[in-house]
């Protein structure tokens, strides 16, 4: 099964070519077989999934099978699963089992797809090269020694692999499309308010949005319907029209406006990068679009903007970590004091403290005019930017990161040039529009993805676009020569 | 020295809302220690809120019922902080965009004047949790029920100048919030709290002097106490040469003191910042207006029809207008006995005095306003006397019967029978020679009062049954026709 795509796997599903039980126990079995050479998982849940596969079957034999009806799929750790621990990739919840499932997780249930385990991540999706779990880094399937990016690094890493057809992400600032980048898939950032965030452990809530990462866009159009979609339980859940996101692959790009910004284009990117999308470019355009080359002078003020709103609304969010109802507490405490301090102390990484602490500093008061209200006025002056170049032109272009994967360990001892890595894709999430990365070639054997941007609720553009991309080019269906030729 | 008392009150009202504020969860009060949660409550990560729309109903509702600013924007803002009944590390409040602007409220002085409390702002936010502390040996336990409670905070001006003005902005507040219906104002129950902020300055001085607040006050008499003992506890430092410290104090009732909260139990910085999770509120005018229309009659609006309709005294409407509850069984008693000024007397008086005695809020009575508008028909029509009546209540109130019933078993019917009174009147006055004569001889101004012994002879007589005014009247008749 390693390298089928997860429409593949529905229509031998449909075919009777095997059971779901059948293709999920041999997942699983692969699993346990290879991960240990990638750490994309942080916990299996076998039963269950075996369970969920036989009424996927049961549900198929009684005629009322969906697309994702008995499809394996994996979860980032982020997303609450009812019955099944938990962590987001943190000391802090390392034995913590929701009584509850996310919204996305139940639409995914609600479809039949069934769901293998729980993918490592950056500690609380804080991260750009997922060296930050608790559970230990995670490795490029394509390159041992390079990472997978992050912070949905295990997701990445098990699809890449061929471990799984399809995995659940979350991207606060890139950490959807950067790994999906590194690891040669397609992944999509949508619309904020486009998918529930209820039962999605909260990183930046204003920032937080989760999409698909799969091989092709075709799958992640497959993904993103059963994902999407307004919910009452969430108030930034936006309440407009869901498109079929499969409908439109097939359109035609002729007449599309693709703008490329020159600041996409500046120092700092790998010259081999921008050579590979410059590539992609070309290719787009010969199936009928107009580049059109744009500025947008605000995007540079991202980075600052970003690091000030994001660990801002993180030091909120982590508060409730307190040792008090659930998750990891400190031994013997000697007061309360004591059990918040050590509770925290020792239950966050480094990472997550430094985040933390950044946050509650930019809030203090007597700070708070000067980072976190300046931070909101950059970030108008970014959407306002995107709201301009988007009136002019379909969609936007460019690399998804500076440089392709990045060797393990190379970035761990200087913060602010891993914060850098983010540089290209933490607008979309200050602006609130969507954003995909799709394969687009190769560097030294290492992926790089192009970064198709679009204006708000049109993801379906976006797909339609990769889809398209995708016909013409097969840099998606190459995959690491550890996963051998066993599949398609 | 002279001392010039300034207060500023900050009034918690719990909203009478089904579900709590950012979560479907019963709000009520005594259940079982977190039964009443759910995930948000709870803080569960992953867990988001649903802002309660009737929670905004009922904030704009007291907005327009105080002539304030009603903010067609306002937005939710985190206060950060930690506590263990603090379930997300944060307080969900509204910080520089609250629901309710400037408005105002007037309350009567004891005097009869009339004074204008001005009132800066009214913002939502959730209640949190609870600390139990004596269960649990040495540990604590946390109960959540009340955690995501609707709160409604009321922030005066430090408009008021005595201890007495604050209870009466304090009750005049209870009577808006349950006549506008937003509230059950039960303060037992912590339904209605208040924070007061207290400083004093020398007489004329125009700046405000260093204030303490005092916390989480919950009732009418403590407001009155707390801010009487704090203000000379601050007159005794201020004369003594010292200096007011700016801090939280707690009332501790049992003491009749003030002492300052443990530093623990404050947080300097709380963050404040919009939060992420939930969208700025935006209504538009017509729903502001909808709510101003559907507006029920405000207290003052309806002391003054008791004054002007009924007839009642200023001080009397003011009182029975002071909580909705109140002036709706008042004037179900008139509606039945068609006398407000004796429906007045025992609202305020009797029925008062029972609820007082027995901690019963009005809505609990055990007897009915038409009961009461009954007994107040049987006094009228003279079946029974005023000392009967008192009995007819008691019976009443322990649920002895209705009234006619309880008159009968009681033998309070009074006797109105012109030949039996007769009969009883001639045996005094023929029992009595001596007080006749001493009647007789008297000077005729002084004679009235002489009644009272023959009056007291036959109640006496009559087992307290007989009708005073028919007696009074036979009496004076019989004695006079001697004296000539």
């Amino acid at each position: 099964m390693t390298n089928k795509t997860l429409i593949q796997i529905s229509n031998d599903l449909s075919a009777g070519i095997y059971s779901s039980r059948e293709i999920t126990q041999d997942i699983i079995t692969d699993i346990k077989a290879r991960d240990h050479q990638f750490n994309s998982f942080i916990n299996l849940s076998e039963d269950l999934a075996l369970e969920q596969a036989g009424a996927a079957d049961a549900r198929r034999a009684a005629g009322k099978a969906e697309l994702l009806t008995g499809v394996p799929f994996a979860h980032k750790d982020l997303f609450c699963t009812q019955g099944v621990i938990t962590t987001c990739g943190s000391k802090m919840l390392e034995n913590f089992i929701p009584p509850y499932e996310s919204t996305v997780g139940q639409r995914l249930l609600a479809t039949g797809a069934v769901c293998v385990g729980k993918t490592n991540m950056d500690e609380f999706a804080m991260g750009s090269s997922n060296e930050n779990s608790y559970f230990g880094a995670v490795k490029n399937p394509w390159d041992l020694n390079a990472v997978p990016g992050g912070s949905s690094g295990g997701s990445a890493a098990a699809v890449a692999a061929g471990l799984v057809p399809a995995a659940t992400g979350t991207d606060t600032g890139g950490s959807i499309r950067q790994p999906a980048s590194f690891c040669n898939l397609t992944g999509i950032k949508p619309t904020y308010g486009r998918v529930s965030r209820f039962g999605i452990v909260a990183f930046a809530s204003s920032l937080d949005q989760a999409g698909p990462m799969c091989k092709t866009a075709a799958d992640a159009a497959v993904m993103l319907n059963a994902m999407a979609g307004f919910d009452a339980q969430d108030s930034t859940s936006m309440q407009v029209e869901l498109p079929d996101f499969s409908a439109d692959l097939e359109q035609p790009l002729t007449g599309l406006k693709v703008g490329l910004p020159k600041e996409f284009f500046g120092p700092g990117l790998d010259p081999q990068v921008a050579d590979c999308i410059m590539v992609a470019v070309k290719q787009v355009e010969a199936l009928g679009a107009q580049i059109i080359d744009i500025s947008m002078p605000n995007l540079e003020l991202s980075i600052p903007a970003y690091y000030v709103i994001a660990p801002s609304e993180a030091s909120s969010n982590l508060s409730r970590f307190d040792g008090v109802r659930y998750g990891y507490r400190c031994d013997q405490p000697q007061d309360l004091m004591d059990m918040y301090c050590r509770t925290r102390a020792e239950g966050f990484g480094t990472e997550v403290k430094r985040r933390i602490m950044v946050g509650t500093y930019a809030l203090s008061e007597g700070y708070y005019d000067a980072y976190y209200v300046k931070a909101q006025r950059i970030r108008r002056l970014i959407k306002n930017d995107f709201v301009r170049a988007l009136s002019q032109v379909d969609v936007i272009m460019g690399p998804v990161a500076p440089t392709a994967a990045f060797d393990l360990g190379s970035n761990t001892k200087d913060s602010v040039a891993m914060y850098l890595e983010d540089i290209y894709t933490l607008s979309a999430n200050l602006a609130g529009i969507p954003a995909m990365s799709t394969p687009a070639g190769f560097v030294n054997g290492r992926p790089v993805g192009l970064h198709i941007m679009g204006n708000y609720f049109a993801e379906a553009k976006l797909l339609n676009i990769a889809h398209q991309y995708q016909q013409i080019t097969d840099w998606h269906l190459q995959t690491p020569a550890s996963n051998g030729n066993k599949g398609a | 020295m002279s001392w010039e008392i300034v207060i500023g009150l900050e009034i918690h009202v719990q909203l009478a809302t089904q579900s709590k504020l950012f979560s479907g969860a019963k709000v009520g009060f005594g259940a079982e220690p977190n039964t009443q949660t759910t995930l948000v409550d709870l803080g569960m990560p992953g867990a988001l809120p649903v802002f309660n729309q009737e929670a905004l109903r009922m904030a704009v509702t007291f907005g327009t019922a105080i002539n304030a600013h009603v903010s067609k924007h306002s937005v939710f803002a985190r206060k950060n902080y930690f506590y263990p009944d603090s379930p997300k590390g944060y307080q969900t409040s509204q910080m520089d965009h609250p629901i309710v602007g400037e408005g105002h409220l007037d309350i009567q002085l004891e005097d009869g004047s009339t004074k204008r409390i001005g009132v800066t702002r009214a913002h939502l936010e959730e209640d949190a949790g609870k600390s139990l502390h004596d269960e649990f040996d040495g540990l604590t336990g946390i109960d959540l029920n009340r955690s995501s409670t609707p709160l409604l905070e009321i922030v005066s001006e430090p408009d008021m100048r005595s201890a007495k003005e604050a209870v009466a902005y304090m009750r005049k507040m209870h009577a808006i919030v349950t006549t506008i219906g937003i509230s059950d104002g039960n303060m037992a129950e912590g339904s209605m709290r208040c924070d007061a902020n207290v400083s004093i300055r020398p007489k004329g001085q125009k700046e405000l002097g260093t204030r303490a607040e005092l916390k989480n006050i919950n009732s009418f008499r403590f407001i009155e106490r707390a801010i009487n003992v704090e203000v000379e506890r601050q007159i005794d430092i201020l004369e003594d040469g010292g200096k007011i410290a700016q801090e939280t104090r707690l009332y501790d009732a049992d003491k009749n003191e003030t002492r300052p909260m443990r530093s623990k139990e404050e947080a300097n910085d709380y963050r404040y910042f919009p939060c992420p999770d939930l969208l700025p509120i935006d209504i538009d005018d017509d729903y502001i207006e909808a709510i101003r229309q559907s507006l029920p009659e405000l207290p003052d609006q309806r002391s003054a029809r008791f004054v002007s309709q009924l007839n009642l005294s200023e001080y009397d409407a003011g009182v029975l207008s002071a909580s909705r509850s109140l002036a709706d069984y008042f004037e179900a008693v008139v509606a039945v006995c068609s006398d407000a000024k004796l429906s007045a007397n025992w609202v305020s008086g009797e029925l008062a005095k029972y609820l007082n005695q027995h901690s019963v809020e009005i809505d609990a009575a055990p007897v009915s306003a038409a009961q009461l508008g009954q007994l107040i028909s049987r006094i009228k029509d003279d079946t029974i006397s005023g000392k009967g009546a008192k009995t007819v209540f008691e019976g009443l109130w322990n649920k002895a019967g209705e009234v006619d019933a309880i008159i009968e078993t009681k033998g309070l019917k009074q006797v109105s029978d012109l030949g039996a009174l007769e009969i009883m009147v001639d045996d005094v006055i023929a029992a009595s020679p001596k007080q006749v004569q001493q009647y007789v001889d008297a000077e005729v101004e002084k004679r009235g009062k002489m009644l009272g012994f023959f009056m007291g002879q036959v109640m006496k007589a009559s087992k307290g049954s007989a009708n005073p005014g028919q007696v009074n009247g036979m009496l004076k008749q019989k004695l006079d026709a001697l004296c000539s």
